[in-house]
């Protein structure tokens, strides 16, 4: 056979195939479809794309597929926050419903000034290492924070910050993922509404005695803010007292007489000071 | 038999020579005596004593809650002061019973009445030990009388108790060889009572020829009993390697020493099982070594538990000028404590206190791990530390499971001998805890799944 013949036949055999395996793929493209929920798009459009998990969904996509099918609500997303909980529910043709910013709250004020330290760890500087390790750190509480910014380095958002020995949350830039509260072995942040205005800055289990040999800022457990608050929202467990943020009205009764200070008022002018780091 | 080695290992220096030579001392509190309720493996024990009773030596103050916990017993008489928190070995606090000390030391009744063992069925030996509330005395605290009713009675050959005291510093075991040595192979006896057709190697570093004499001339004439020397070399005393070196058999990862037909008991343990078994005596005092290059008075003291370290180590008297570190244990496996005032306990063999912290001068010349594959040639279980320790710093759990770091004992043999400075075993120690909840994670889903 001629070379040109051979050159040929292949041609008309090659086109064949690309014939047959071009008819087989419109068919299956037809059998096998997937229609995709045009809303799902569409919602999936107005999220932010950070695909950090903080939803508890596999990323941006998969939060637009839960919310398309119905199946999470509208205001799912942390990072967003009312904006784009209204956009989507524009899109979903439902109420958007009250969504309150979630932000992270670090339960200690144990600064350099205000804590006891007992000894000078050496070792890796990192929060689980140290607190891996008998003594937890340089700190006498032991439950306090270590200072070692673990949480500071799962933050996406620039949000957390070491000041003063301990971790400060900045209340703007903080969307309330959770990342840092996963981190640290303390379990010392505690994600809350941003519009709470009294929160509990102490994490020490032990007795008051203890805690004061510990750090001046501690909880004593003196429960004069259980007594003081009339709406019930201050309750006592483990040695600490702790607010129910839902039935706080922000009074402030709870910190009048406060041995410690430790209820510290995250909304007003000083504090917030006190939480945006020095940079 | 010949001299036993493993492959991998380090040599660090020794320095035994500061307390092998000095005899023991008993050494008796002066102060309040602090017994955790947590000083074994398992669950905390529960007080059976309350504020203001008056107890003995050797009374029982504290039962074993489960399987998996042990009785705590008073090592002094005189009265419960309280039952509260207090700074334990773990630097934290913790329940503890504080014993005000009369100084009487009068004993409770029956402490002391000799008993036969060869009259004693096996099950009637091991409810002593447990009573006695003794618990592995080389560190790990893992209640002894569990070790002494395996699955598998009838197939344990070989009885071995550990005297290789392979950590550098420490002489207790040694000292315990050379002037007790009737204890340790008594102890023995005992538990061959429990496993009639098993034999008893003693295994000791052979650094230690005086406890080599002396326990050699113990059992001379009993042919069920040998001595097995061991090179010098650490972590001689690794469970493992001791069961490789009877049985000539590797243990699996995961599996017991059983399995291989071997139980392994530190000889401070068989000690106290003798004494628990025959004299009527609980476990309430230990041989502690007081070592280092910062103890002024480095030697072996018998030491009553509940004793504040403080106590031994006096800042006058004790404590070198300059120190920087005071270690729980030697200085491979030990931990520095944040305290002086924390109570000694049954898991407690030394006190090594350290003018120079390593650690230190470690972490100013660390670099990045350099691949030199050293840390693989030494460790003794034959693991990857470089790649156990990336996959900690990365944060992968699972893959530190996946490359076995859970079989990891902690020696810091690959911490020593690496020339980065690596701080391996902090790393390793750091992950065991949630890498541990993982695992028993994993199994459930796969046990859920079946
Ligand atoms: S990591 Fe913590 S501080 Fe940073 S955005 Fe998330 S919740 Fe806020
Ligand atoms: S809050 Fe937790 S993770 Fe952050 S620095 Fe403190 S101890 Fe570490
Ligand atoms: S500390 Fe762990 S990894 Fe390192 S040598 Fe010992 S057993 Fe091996
Ligand atoms: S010994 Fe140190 S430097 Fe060498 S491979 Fe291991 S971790 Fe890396």
């Amino acid at each position: 056979m001629s070379s040109g013949a051979l050159l040929v036949i292949t041609i008309i055999l090659l086109g064949i195939v690309a014939l047959l395996v071009g008819v087989m793929l419109v068919f299956a493209g037809n059998k096998f479809a997937v229609a995709v929920d045009p809303k799902e798009s569409a919602v999936r459009e107005s999220l932010p794309g950070n695909n950090c998990g903080a939803c508890g969904y596999p990323g941006c996509d998969g939060l637009a597929a839960a919310i398309a099918k119905g199946e999470a609500p509208v205001n799912k997303c942390p990072v967003g926050g009312a904006p784009v909980a209204a956009k989507i529910s524009e899109i979903m043709g439902v109420a958007a419903g009250e969504s309150v910013r979630q932000v992270a709250f670090v339960r200690c004020s144990g600064t350099c000034d205000k804590a006891v330290t007992n000894s000078q760890y050496i070792g890796i500087r990192s929060c689980s290492a140290a607190a891996a390790i008998p003594g937890k750190g340089e700190k006498l509480c032991q439950d306090g924070c270590l200072g070692f910014g673990e949480c500071v380095a799962q933050c996406d958002f620039d949000a957390i910050h070491i000041v003063d020995g301990i971790a400060y949350v900045d209340r703007t830039k903080c969307v309330g993922c959770g990342k840092c509260a996963k981190a640290c072995p303390q379990h010392l942040i505690e994600i809350i509404p941003d519009d709470s205005v009294y929160a509990v800055a102490c994490a020490s289990r032990d007795k008051g005695k203890a805690v004061k040999a510990q750090c001046s800022a501690g909880c004593i457990g003196c429960r004069g803010c259980v007594i003081r608050c009339k709406n019930g929202a201050m309750t006592f467990a483990n040695n600490l007292a702790h607010i129910d943020y839902e039935k706080c009205t922000g009074c402030g009764d709870c910190t009048v007489k406060c041995p410690s200070k430790v209820i510290v008022n995250r909304l007003s002018p000083q504090d917030q000071a006190a939480e945006k780091p020095a940079s | 038999m010949g001299k036993y080695s493993f492959r991998g290992g380090v040599h660090p220096r020794g320095y035994k020579e500061l307390s092998a030579q000095k005899p023991f001392e008993v050494f008796l509190p002066k102060g309040d005596l602090v017994f955790p309720l947590s000083q074994h493996l398992g669950k905390p024990a529960v007080p059976v004593v309350k504020k203001n009773d008056l107890v003995k030596v050797g009374q029982l103050i504290a039962k074993a809650d489960g399987f998996i916990s042990s009785n705590i017993h008073s090592s002094v008489s005189g009265k419960v002061k309280i039952i509260e928190p207090r700074l334990n070995n773990a630097g934290i606090l913790g329940e503890s019973i504080v014993i005000e000390n009369d100084g009487e030391y009068t004993p409770a009744e029956g402490v002391g009445e000799f008993s036969d063992y060869t009259t004693m069925t096996g099950k009637e030996i091991i409810d002593k030990v447990k009573e006695a509330g003794i618990v592995g005395l080389g560190g790990a605290g893992f209640p002894t009388y569990v070790k002494l009713m395996p699955k598998n009675p009838e197939e344990i050959r070989w009885i071995v108790a550990n005297g290789a005291e392979c950590e550098p510093g420490i002489t207790c075991d040694d000292r315990l060889m050379v002037e007790h040595p009737d204890w340790v192979v008594n102890g023995l006896k005992v538990v061959l009572q429990i496993f009639p057709t098993a034999r008893a190697v003693i295994a000791i570093e052979e650094n230690k020829p005086d406890a080599i004499n002396a326990i050699e001339k113990e059992i001379s004439g009993d042919d069920r009993f040998s001595v097995l020397v061991l090179k010098v070399k650490y972590p001689q005393g690794g469970e493992r390697n001791l069961v490789h070196a009877v049985s000539g058999q590797y243990m699996e990862s995961g599996a017991l020493p059983a399995s291989l037909g071997v139980i392994v008991d530190n000889t401070a343990t068989l000690a106290a099982i003798y004494k628990a078994v025959c004299l009527n005596t609980p476990l309430y005092e230990r041989g502690l070594t007081v070592t280092g290059s910062g103890a002024a008075n480095p030697g072996n003291y018998i030491v009553k538990f509940g004793t504040l370290a403080s106590e031994i180590l006096t800042f006058e008297d004790d404590i070198r000028l300059g120190t920087k570190k005071v270690v729980l244990g030697g200085p491979m496996m030990g931990v520095a404590i944040p305290n002086l005032d924390i109570p000694l306990e049954k898991r407690n063999n030394a006190l090594t206190v350290l003018l120079e912290d390593d650690v230190e001068t470690a972490q100013k010349q660390m670099t990045n791990c350099i691949r030199c594959g050293k840390c693989i040639r030494v460790c003794p279980l034959g693991l990857y530390p470089q790649m156990m320790a990336e996959a900690v710093e990365r944060n992968n759990l699972q893959r530190f499971i996946d490359v076995h770091g859970l079989d990891c004992i902690q020696c810091g043999t690959c911490n020593y001998a690496c020339p980065a400075k690596r701080p391996l075993t902090q790393l390793f120690k750091q992950a065991k805890p949630a890498a541990m909840a993982l695992n028993r994670l994993n199994q459930a889903k796969k046990e859920g799944g079946k």
